[in-house]
C-alpha cells in the first residue's frame, strides 16, 4: 500500500512539473458583493476594488448602474486608472434621500468597467448590488415550514405525537403571524409605476449569473392576498390534520415542504423561481394524497380508484402542464431584450417579470411554428395554468384527487393550491403578454361560463359529499376566469377577491367534510338525514359555509360574485346572464344537499354514532376563524379590496387597450 | 503536436490506469487478492490519475502525434469516468452478482476490477481521441471489455446470454462502423479528425453523397453505445443479465464516452452546415433523437423489471442528450455535459439503491419493492429523489439538465427544433408514469412484512453521497456550470 501512495506522490509530482504556467491575466474582484443601507446612518460605505490577477487591471470606469434609484451618490467618481496586482482601490457610495416620505426599500447598482478577459461576454462589467432597507420577511415566510421539515426529520421520531402537532403549529404559525406584519405594513398606494415595480419587502440577489438566473422574492397587489391566505390556510390545514395517525412524521414534513412550495409560487417575481417553486409543490402533494389519501381500492366495473390512482393523475395532469410553461419560459427568456441583473451586470435575456413586462413588448416576436410569438406562448402558459384551476376540460383530475386526499389536504388543494393557476394568468399571461390577452379574451369568458355551468350541474348530480364540494370548486372557480377576461377594475377586483374568498369559503366545506366524515366514515349525501336535531353545532357551521359558498348577500362571495357580474356585464351581457343562471344551479345543490343531510327525519341508521357527537373544541378552532372572515368580508370587503386595488388597477391599464379601459370595452 | 516520447508525461492519467491493471493482476497472482485490497488498489489507481488530471491546469496540446488530444474537455471527461469507476469499485464491494463473496472467496475479484480500470483507461482514450483509428480502438477497447464483465457470472444463463447478444451486436455495430470509417479514409486520405474534415470541405458539395453514407455508417458505431435507436436492442436484455454494479457502469460510462467521441467526431471531423451546404446532420440525429426517446419512454412504461425499465429509461435519456446534439452550438454541448453530471449522479443512485435492495433480499421485479417505503423508509425517500431528478423536476439536478437542453434547442429556434423540444417536453411528462410506478410501489402499496430492511452500510452511503449533490447541484448549479464552459471553450 505504501509502494501505491509513493507512486501517486511521483506521478502527481510529474504532473505539477510539467503543468503549463498559468497565462499572466488581470482578474478583477469587487468585494462586498452587495452593499446595504439601513437608511438612517448617513455615512457613505465602501467598496473594494482588488486585482487578484497576476497583470494589471485597467479600470475603465466606475458608475451608478441603470435603474438606480436617484438617492444613491457615488462618493467621488474616480478617473480610468491602472491597479497593479494585488493592489486594490477603495470606492465610497452614500444613500441619502431628501423628500417628503422616504421609501421603506430602495434598489441600486455599481458597475465597474474593467478589461479583466472573464467578464469580456459581460461588457467588462463586475457589479455591486446597492440596497436600501433589506427585508428577509418573504424569504422567512416561505422557508420557515421548511425549516420545521428538517427539524422533523432531524429529531423526532414517529410515536412523538405531541411533539411533532406542535413543531408543525408552529412552522405554520410564524407564517401566519407574519402574514398579519404583512397585512398590516403592506403600503397599498404603491403601483407598478412607482420604485421597484411596486413590489415591497423585496429580497433579490443574483441566483445563477450564466443564466440570468435571480431570486426575486416580492409582494405587490396582485400577490399579497394570496400570501396571506396561503399562510391562513395552511395554519387552519393543520389544526385539520389531528386526524391524520399514520406515519405522522413523514405526513407534517410532506405538509410543511408543500407550504414552502405554494409560499414561493406567490412571492417569486422571478420566472425561473417561480416554476421552480411551482413545481416542487408536486412532489409532496403527490406522496400526501397517495400516502394518506383514501386506500386503492377496485370499483364495481372494474376500475381501481383511490388515493394512488388520484395521485398519479394529478401528478401527470399538472406535469403536462407545467412543462409546456418550461418550454414558454425559455422561449420567453430567449426572445426577451437585453437588460441588466439587480447587481448591475447586463444580461442578454431575463427571467425578471417585472422587467419582462416593463421593458419587453413580444407582440413583434419572431412567430414559432407560423403563428405569432405571443398568442402561441399565451396558450402554452395558459395550459399550464388552466389545468392548475381547473378549466373545463382539463378539471377531471381535480374530483378525483378532492375526493381521495385526506381532509386536511383537500383544504389546501381547494383553498390555496387552485388559486395558483389564476394567480399565474395574472402574473405572467396578464403581465407579460397582455396583447395575446387581448386576444383571449372572449375564449377566456366562454369557459369561465362553462366552468360555472359545468360545475354546478355535475355538482348537482354528486352523492358523495365531498365530489359535490369538489366540483362546486370548479364552478366557482369559473367566476374567476369570467372576471378577469373582462379588464376592467371591477372584474379583476372581483377575480382576485372571489379567488381570497373561494379560500376560505371552500376550507370551511372540506373541513365539514371531514368532520361527517370521521364520524359516519361516509360521505354519501342521502345516507343522512335530520341531523340538526342530533348535531345543532354541526349543522350550524354547515348552513353558514354552504350560505357562503352558494352567494347569500351579507357573506364574502356574495360581494366577488356581484363584482364579477358588475365588471363583465358590459363586456359579455349574454356571458354574464348565462353564469347568472349558473347561480340559480349553485344555489340549487347547495340547498339540496343541506336538505338531505340536516333536515327531514332523522336517519336510524346512525342512532349509535352521532347522537352526541357533535363537533369538538378543535375542530370548531379550525372552522371559527375562517366564519368571522368570511361574515367581516360579507359586510366590509375593504381589508381585501383595499389590498389589491392598485395591483388590480395596473393590471388593467396593462391588458386594457388604449384610453380608459371601461371606456374601451363599450362595444 | 507532440511526439510519441514527448507526449508521455502528458499521458500520466492513463499510465497511472495502466500501472493500477497490471499491479492488480501481477499481485493477485503472486498473492491472491481479497477484494478489500483489489478494490483499494483500483481506487488508489483512480485516485492517482483524477489528481494528476485535476492538478496539471489547462492545457490544450495533441498527443501522439495527433492520435489523442490532451484538452479540458478531455480531462472533464476523465474526472467524469473516474468517479462513475470509483462508484462502481466501491458498490461491487457488496454486490454478490459481481463478486461472489458468499463462502468467504473473493472469486475473480482481481481481474474484475482490473477490467474496471481497463474499461475507464478505454473511456478516457474515447473522449481523448482525434483520429479516426484511435476513436476505433478505443471504442473496440470499451466493447470487448464490456462483453467480458457482463458476463461475469459465467454459471448465469442470463448473463450468459446477454453477453453474447452484446458481442454480436457490437460485431456487427463496430463492423459498420468500420465500414464508414474506411469511407471516410478513402474520400480524404488522411484519419485525423482536422484533415478529414478539411478535405471533406474540399470535396464540396458533389460529394455529400458518399459523405452522409459514410457518416450514417460511423453513426452505427456511436448508436450502439449510445443505445440510440436503431441500435438500442441490445440495451434491455444486458442490463438485465448483466451484473448489477456493471448494469450501473454501462448505463453511464460507456454512454457518456460515446457522446465525448460523438461531438467530438461531430464538431472535429464532419464539416458542419456553415461549411458544406446541404449537410443534413441536424435532421439526421433530430430524428433519431425524437426516435430513441419516445420509444425509450413508452417501452419502459411496459416493463416488469427494475433493471429493463431503467434499461429502457436510459435509451429515453440519450435521446434527450441527441437533442441537444443537434442544434450543434456550444450551448448544446454544455448542456450535454452538464446533463452527463447529473446523469451519472442520478442513474448511478438509482441503480446503487436497486443494488442495495437485491443484497437485502429483494428480487428485481417492481412488484417486490411493495412497503419498502414502510421497511427503509429513508433509503426509499432517496430512491425517490433519484427518480425525481430523472423525471426532470426541481430542485434536482436533473431538471437543470434538462433545462439546459432545452434551452439549447429553442435558442436554436426554427420549426424543426420547435417540434423536437415539444417532443421532448412530452417524452419528459411520459416518463413521469413509469418512474411513479416504482414509487407507488414503495409508498402507496402495503407490503407483506413491515420488518425493516437491511440495506448494507456501503449502500447507504453510497445513495446519500450520491442524493446530496443530487439535490445541491439543483439548488446551486452555477460553479459545475462555470466549469463545463471553460472545458468546452
Amino acid at each position: 500500500m505504501r509502494f501505491l501512495l509513493l507512486l501517486s506522490c511521483v506521478l502527481g509530482l510529474g504532473g505539477v512539473a510539467h503543468a503549463q504556467p498559468r497565462q499572466a491575466v488581470p482578474r478583477i474582484k469587487v468585494v462586498p458583493s452587495e452593499l446595504t443601507f439601513s437608511g438612517k446612518e448617513k455615512a457613505p460605505r465602501s467598496i473594494l476594488i482588488q486585482n487578484v490577477g497576476g497583470a494589471p487591471l485597467a479600470i475603465r470606469e466606475v458608475r451608478l448602474g441603470p435603474g438606480s434609484d436617484p438617492s444613491f451618490k457615488l462618493v467621488a467618481e474616480p478617473r480610468p486608472f491602472s491597479l497593479e496586482p494585488n493592489q486594490q482601490v477603495e470606492v465610497k457610495v452614500s444613500y441619502s434621500y431628501s423628500g417628503p416620505k422616504e421609501p421603506r426599500q430602495a434598489f441600486g447598482n455599481l458597475q465597474v468597467l474593467s478589461d479583466d478577459p472573464e467578464r469580456a461576454d459581460r461588457q467588462g462589467v463586475t457589479g455591486v448590488a446597492l440596497v436600501k432597507g433589506k427585508s428577509y420577511l418573504l424569504t422567512v415566510m416561505t422557508f420557515f415550514p421548511l425549516l420545521g421539515a428538517f427539524f422533523i426529520l432531524l429529531f423526532l421520531k414517529d410515536g412523538q405525537t405531541n411533539a411533532l402537532r406542535l413543531v408543525a403549529v408552529i412552522s405554520a404559525a410564524v407564517p401566519f403571524v407574519l402574514a398579519i406584519y404583512l397585512f398590516q405594513n403592506f403600503d397599498r398606494s404603491l403601483g407598478m409605476d412607482d420604485a421597484n415595480f411596486g413590489l415591497q419587502f423585496v429580497h433579490h440577489f443574483v441566483w445563477v449569473e450564466g443564466f440570468n438566473i435571480e431570486y426575486y422574492f416580492g409582494v405587490d397587489g396582485i400577490s399579497v392576498s394570496m400570501v396571506i391566505l396561503t399562510a391562513l390556510v395552511c395554519l387552519i390545514a393543520v389544526g385539520a390534520s389531528w386526524s391524520v395517525k399514520k406515519q405522522l412524521r413523514g405526513y407534517f414534513i410532506m405538509f410543511l415542504l408543500l407550504e414552502t412550495g405554494m409560499m414561493g409560487v406567490f412571492c417569486a417575481v422571478d420566472f425561473f423561481l417561480f416554476y421552480v417553486f411551482w413545481e416542487v409543490m408536486l412532489l409532496p402533494m403527490y406522496f400526501l394524497i397517495g400516502i394518506w389519501g383514501a386506500p386503492s381500492r377496485t370499483e364495481a366495473d372494474g376500475r381501481v380508484r383511490g388515493g394512488p390512482y388520484a395521485a398519479i393523475k394529478f401528478f401527470l395532469y399538472t406535469l403536462a402542464g407545467s412543462v409546456l410553461m418550461l418550454l414558454a419560459m425559455i422561449a420567453l427568456y430567449y426572445a426577451s431584450a437585453p437588460t441588466t441583473l439587480v447587481s448591475g451586470v447586463p444580461a442578454e435575456h431575463t427571467f425578471n417579470l417585472m422587467k419582462l413586462t416593463k421593458l419587453n413588448s413580444f407582440a413583434l416576436a419572431a412567430p414559432i411554428l407560423g403563428m405569432a410569438f405571443s398568442k402561441v406562448i399565451w396558450v402554452g402558459l395558459f395550459i399550464g395554468f388552466a389545468i392548475k384551476i381547473p378549466m373545463f376540460p382539463f378539471h377531471t383530475w381535480l374530483p378525483d384527487a378532492h375526493v381521495e386526499a385526506p381532509t386536511a389536504i383537500s383544504v389546501i388543494l381547494a383553498g390555496v393550491l387552485l388559486k395558483m393557476g389564476t394567480y399565474g394568468i395574472f402574473r405572467i399571461n396578464f403581465q407579460v403578454l397582455p396583447d395575446a390577452t387581448r386576444w383571449a379574451a372572449t375564449a377566456m369568458a366562454v369557459f369561465g361560463v362553462i366552468n360555472i355551468l359545468y360545475g354546478g350541474l355535475c355538482a348537482m348530480a354528486q352523492k358523495d359529499l365531498k365530489k359535490l364540494v369538489a366540483y362546486s370548486s370548479v364552478s366557482h372557480m369559473g367566476f374567476c376566469l369570467l372576471g378577469m377576461a373582462a379588464f376592467t377594475d371591477a372584474g379583476l377586483t372581483g377575480a382576485m377577491f372571489q379567488m381570497f374568498n373561494h379560500g376560505t369559503i371552500t376550507s370551511m366545506l372540506f373541513i365539514l367534510v371531514g368532520v361527517i366524515y370521521d364520524r359516519a366514515h361516509t360521505r354519501g349525501v342521502n345516507e343522512f338525514g335530520g341531523l340538526a336535531s342530533v348535531m345543532p353545532k354541526y349543522t350550524g357551521f354547515f348552513g353558514f359555509a354552504f350560505m357562503a359558498s352558494l352567494g347569500l348577500p351579507g357573506l364574502s362571495g356574495f360581494i366577488s360574485e356581484v363584482l364579477v357580474f358588475i365588471g363583465a356585464f358590459k363586456a359579455f351581457t349574454f356571458m354574464v346572464i348565462l353564469a347568472a343562471t349558473g347561480v340559480i344551479v349553485t344555489a340549487a345543490y347547495h340547498l339540496w344537499a343541506i336538505q338531505r343531510m340536516h333536515l327531514g327525519p332523522f336517519n336510524e341508521k346512525w342512532r349509535g354514532v352521532l347522537p352526541g357527537n357533535d363537533m369538538d373544541f378543535r375542530e370548531g378552532l379550525t372552522l371559527v376563524p375562517l366564519a368571522i372572515v368570511v361574515l367581516v368580508l360579507g359586510f366590509y370587503p375593504m381589508p381585501v379590496l383595499d389590498l389589491v386595488t392598485t395591483g388590480m388597477h395596473d393590471l388593467v391599464k396593462i391588458v386594457a387597450p388604449t384610453g380608459a379601459a371601461a371606456i374601451a370595452m363599450i362595444p | 503536436m507532440l511526439s510519441n516520447t514527448l507526449s508521455l508525461h502528458l499521458f500520466v492519467p492513463e499510465i497511472a490506469l495502466v500501472v493500477g491493471i497490471l499491479l492488480l493482476l501481477i499481485w493477485d497472482l503472486a498473492f491472491s487478492l481479497k477484494r478489500g485490497s483489489a478494490a483499494f488498489i483500483a481506487l488508489a489507481a483512480l485516485l492517482c490519475s483524477a489528481t494528476v488530471t485535476l492538478i496539471s491546469g489547462r492545457v490544450s496540446l495533441d498527443l501522439f502525434n495527433g492520435m489523442i488530444a490532451r484538452d479540458p474537455y478531455a480531462d472533464f471527461f476523465k474526472i467524469f469516468f473516474t468517479v462513475a469507476t470509483a462508484v462502481t469499485v466501491i458498490v461491487s464491494l457488496r454486490a454478490r452478482d459481481a463478486i461472489d463473496h458468499t463462502d468467504g472467496r473473493d472469486r475473480e475479484a482481481a481481474e474484475y476490477y482490473a477490467l474496471l480500470l481497463a474499461m475507464c483507461l478505454g473511456m478516457n482514450l474515447m473522449a481523448a481521441a482525434t483520429d479516426l483509428l484511435m476513436a476505433y480502438l478505443a471504442l473496440e477497447m470499451v466493447s470487448l471489455v464490456s462483453y467480458v464483465v457482463v458476463g461475469f457470472r459465467r454459471r448465469n444463463a442470463a448473463s450468459a446470454e446477454a453477453s453474447l447478444k452484446y458481442v454480436i451486436f457490437g460485431g456487427v455495430a463496430s463492423g459498420v462502423m468500420l465500414f464508414g470509417l474506411s469511407l471516410l479514409y478513402g474520400m480524404t486520405g488522411a484519419t485525423e479528425f482536422a484533415a478529414v474534415r478539411t478535405a471533406l470541405i474540399a470535396a464540396g458539395p458533389g460529394a455529400l453523397a458518399i459523405q452522409i453514407l459514410a457518416v450514417v455508417f460511423v453513426l452505427a458505431g456511436f448508436g450502439y453505445k449510445i443505445a440510440s435507436v436503431p441500435f438500442h436492442m441490445w440495451c434491455p436484455d444486458v442490463y438485465e443479465g448483466a451484473p448489477t454494479p456493471i448494469t450501473a457502469f454501462l448505463s453511464v460510462g460507456p454512454k457518456a464516452a460515446g457522446f465525448a467521441l460523438l461531438i467530438r467526431f461531430f464538431v472535429g471531423a464532419v464539416p458542419d452546415e456553415a461549411q458544406l451546404l446541404g449537410a443534413p446532420w441536424a435532421v439526421l440525429i433530430g430524428v433519431i433523437s425524437a426516435a430513441t426517446m419516445t420509444l425509450g419512454n413508452l417501452a419502459a412504461i411496459l416493463q416488469a423489471n427494475v433493471k429493463r425499465m431503467l434499461a429502457y429509461s436510459s435509451i429515453a435519456h440519450a435521446g434527450y442528450l441527441l437533442m441537444a446534439l443537434c442544434v450543434f452550438t456550444r450551448e448544446g454541448e454544455q448542456a450535454i455535459l452538464f446533463y452527463l453530471c447529473a446523469y451519472l449522479l442520478m442513474n448511478l443512485g438509482a441503480f446503487i439503491v436497486v443494488i442495495g435492495f437485491s443484497e437485502a433480499g429483494l428480487g428485481e421485479n417492481i412488484e417486490s419493492y411493495r412497503g419498502v417505503g414502510v421497511r427503509a423508509p429513508l433509503i426509499a425517500a432517496v430512491f425517490a429523489i433519484f427518480l425525481f431528478s430523472l423525471t426532470g423536476i426541481p430542485p434536482m439536478a436533473g431538471f437543470i439538465g434538462k433545462f439546459y437542453l432545452f434551452a439549447a434547442v429553442l435558442k436554436k429556434g426554427g420549426m424543426f427544433f420547435t417540434v423536437l423540444a415539444v417532443i421532448g417536453i412530452v417524452n419528459s411528462a411520459i416518463s413521469l408514469y413509469y418512474y411513479a410506478r416504482i414509487l407507488k410501489e414503495m409508498f402507496f402499496q402495503k407490503g407483506e412484512t413491515e420488518a425493516p430492511l437491511a440495506i448494507a452500510t456501503v449502500h447507504r452511503t453510497l445513495a446519500f453521497a450520491l442524493a446530496v449533490p443530487t439535490i445541491a447541484l439543483g439548488i446551486y448549479w452555477a460553479p459545475l456550470i462555470d466549469y463545463i464552459g471553460r472545458a468546452i471553450s
